[in-house]
């Protein structure tokens, strides 16, 4: 980073462990997340909010971390795809974009496992219309999407079981 | 982006006084949907930006049966379409919530930023203009109130002055025999600027026989959203029964008020085109939303 004037204390939760950072107002959330929090998982695909490819969860919402100043994180509780896998085993969505081959380059892939969580946290059994509608801010420019949708609603299956 | 300071505003007065103070190099920040991208390009030049979304006042979203709908500002759109009262009562407000960006945008986008921003495309001001929505402004000299289809004074202009602020809207409560629609035309299903938008209302006398009031509004064919008042006053008087040469003539009064241009998303004519078949399906759908709520929207 340049010289920062101006700089500020934000204190957040990040994948639930509380975290406290420094910087200037014009940071974006994603800016910090990658480059001082090392948190790359989260990726900038076009930086003004219609790929998802910077999908975060912030306080149960999912929005593009591009498109959110990271002096707005201040007592959020933020989730990204880090935070998505157990110690020991992954995640049922990234378990099920592995097993459906839902990724090729891969750049999209955090963004898509961060939005089809946030599906999943609020609606368990979504329908294939439902999911399509839900990922429709996503962009992906390599699988043609079907994969990815086969994969989420697989996982929802399969987390259903649990 | 251009640096700047960040105030996060704990009332209105207290982002008036911080806007009136920094002149015209401070900016409201809601959702940042639009502000963001904006100051990314370089598009607007600032030196603070007053967040207004912790602002009690600006988050509050109260429906009651008897007063209507208080809609904070700040309010994104996924809380609206998640409440399940303002759902049933409002549903040209929800059409166009729901339809605003994809499921990580409405999780910020704000009306109020949709309509400050004033785009001439936006989504939700001809779905405000039908529900009749009021924009409560508070500013150096106090609050003031003025119809939501006098907001808009050009594309990205409003009558909001040096220091103002929107607080909220107020909806009227919908009464018996109301419904309401919004639609688009986008060459996808979702994720794209309107071509054209339509908003539509009707009210319903107690029998659902006849109409008693309707409004017409229209997106992305003037450089501001545009109320049809003519449209809406073609509709008055006429019989439910037969409500399709009234809806016709409503339609072709949109079409005819229609200024647009041509540009990347489409042309003058299939605009015009496009103002009338919208009217026309929004208005079949406002009627239809009305007669299944003859008993009430209250429950
Ligand atoms: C990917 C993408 C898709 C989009 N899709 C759509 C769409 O389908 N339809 C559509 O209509 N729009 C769309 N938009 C535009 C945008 O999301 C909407 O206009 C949104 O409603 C803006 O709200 P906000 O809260 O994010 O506003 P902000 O960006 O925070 O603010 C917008 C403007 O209004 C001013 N402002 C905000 N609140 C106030 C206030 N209370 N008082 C005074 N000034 C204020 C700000 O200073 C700024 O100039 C899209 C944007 C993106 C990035
Ligand atoms: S990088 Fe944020 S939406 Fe594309
Ligand atoms: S896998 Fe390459 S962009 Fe989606």
């Amino acid at each position: 980073m340049s010289t920062r004037k101006n700089e500020t204390m934000v204190r957040a939760r990040i994948n639930g462990e509380e975290v406290a950072f420094l910087c200037e107002p014009r940071e974006t959330l994603l800016d910090v997340l990658r480059n001082d929090l090392e948190l790359t998982g989260v990726k900038e695909g076009c930086g003004n909010g219609n790929c998802g490819a910077c999908n975060v969860i912030m306080d149960g919402v999912l929005v593009n971390s591009c498109l959110v100043l990271a002096v707005e994180a201040e007592g959020r509780s933020i989730t990204t795809v880090e935070g998505l896998a157990a110690p020991d085993r992954l995640h049922p969505l990234q378990q099920s974009f592995l097993e459906h081959a839902a990724l090729q380059c891969g750049v999209c892939t955090p963004g898509f496992l961060v939005a089809a969580k946030s599906l999943l946290d609020h609606n368990p059994h979504p329908t294939e219309h439902e999911v399509r509608y839900w990922l429709a801010g996503n962009l992906c420019r390599c699988t043609g999407y079907d994969k990815i949708v086969r994969a989420v609603l697989d996982a929802a299956d399969k987390m259903d079981g649990n | 982006m251009q640096a700047f300071d960040y105030i996060r505003a704990q009332s209105a007065e207290q982002a008036v006084a911080l806007l009136s103070q920094a002149g015209d190099h401070a900016r409201v920040l809601a959702g940042g949907t639009d502000l963001l991208a904006q100051l990314k390009e370089g598009r607007r030049k600032v030196s603070l930006v007053v967040d207004i979304k912790f602002i009690p006042e600006l988050n509050e979203l109260c429906y009651d049966p008897a007063e209507g709908l208080w809609l904070g500002a700040a309010v994104p759109c996924y809380r609206i379409y998640n409440n399940h009262a303002v759902a049933r009562a409002y549903p040209g407000l929800i059409d166009a919530a729901s339809l605003i960006g994809g499921v990580q945008i409405q999780g910020r986008a704000s009306l109020g930023g949709n309509l400050c921003n004033a785009s001439p495309a936006a989504d939700s001001i001809p779905a405000l203009i039908a529900h009749a929505a009021i924009c409560q402004i508070a500013g150096p000299a106090g609050r003031r109130h003025v119809p939501v289809e006098t907001f808009c004074t050009g594309p990205g202009r409003t009558v909001l002055a040096a220091g103002e602020l929107l607080v909220s809207l107020h909806l009227p409560p919908p009464r018996p025999g109301f419904g309401a629609a919004y639609l688009r035309f986008i060459p996808r299903n979702e994720m794209d600027i309107a071509v054209v938008g339509s908003g539509a209302s009707v009210q319903l006398d107690e029998r659902g026989e006849t109409i008693v009031s309707a409004r017409v509004a229209l997106g992305a064919v003037a450089p501001t959203p545009l109320y049809v008042q003519e449209a809406g006053a073609a509709l008055v008087g006429r019989s439910v029964a037969d409500a399709e040469a009234a809806i016709a003539e409503a339609a072709g009064l949109a079409q005819a008020a229609a200024r647009p241009i041509d540009d990347m998303r489409g042309t003058v004519a299939q605009r015009k085109h496009l103002a009338a078949v919208l009217t026309r399906r929004a208005l079949r759908i406002a009627v239809e939303r009305a007669k299944s709520n003859l008993s009430g929207a209250q429950q």
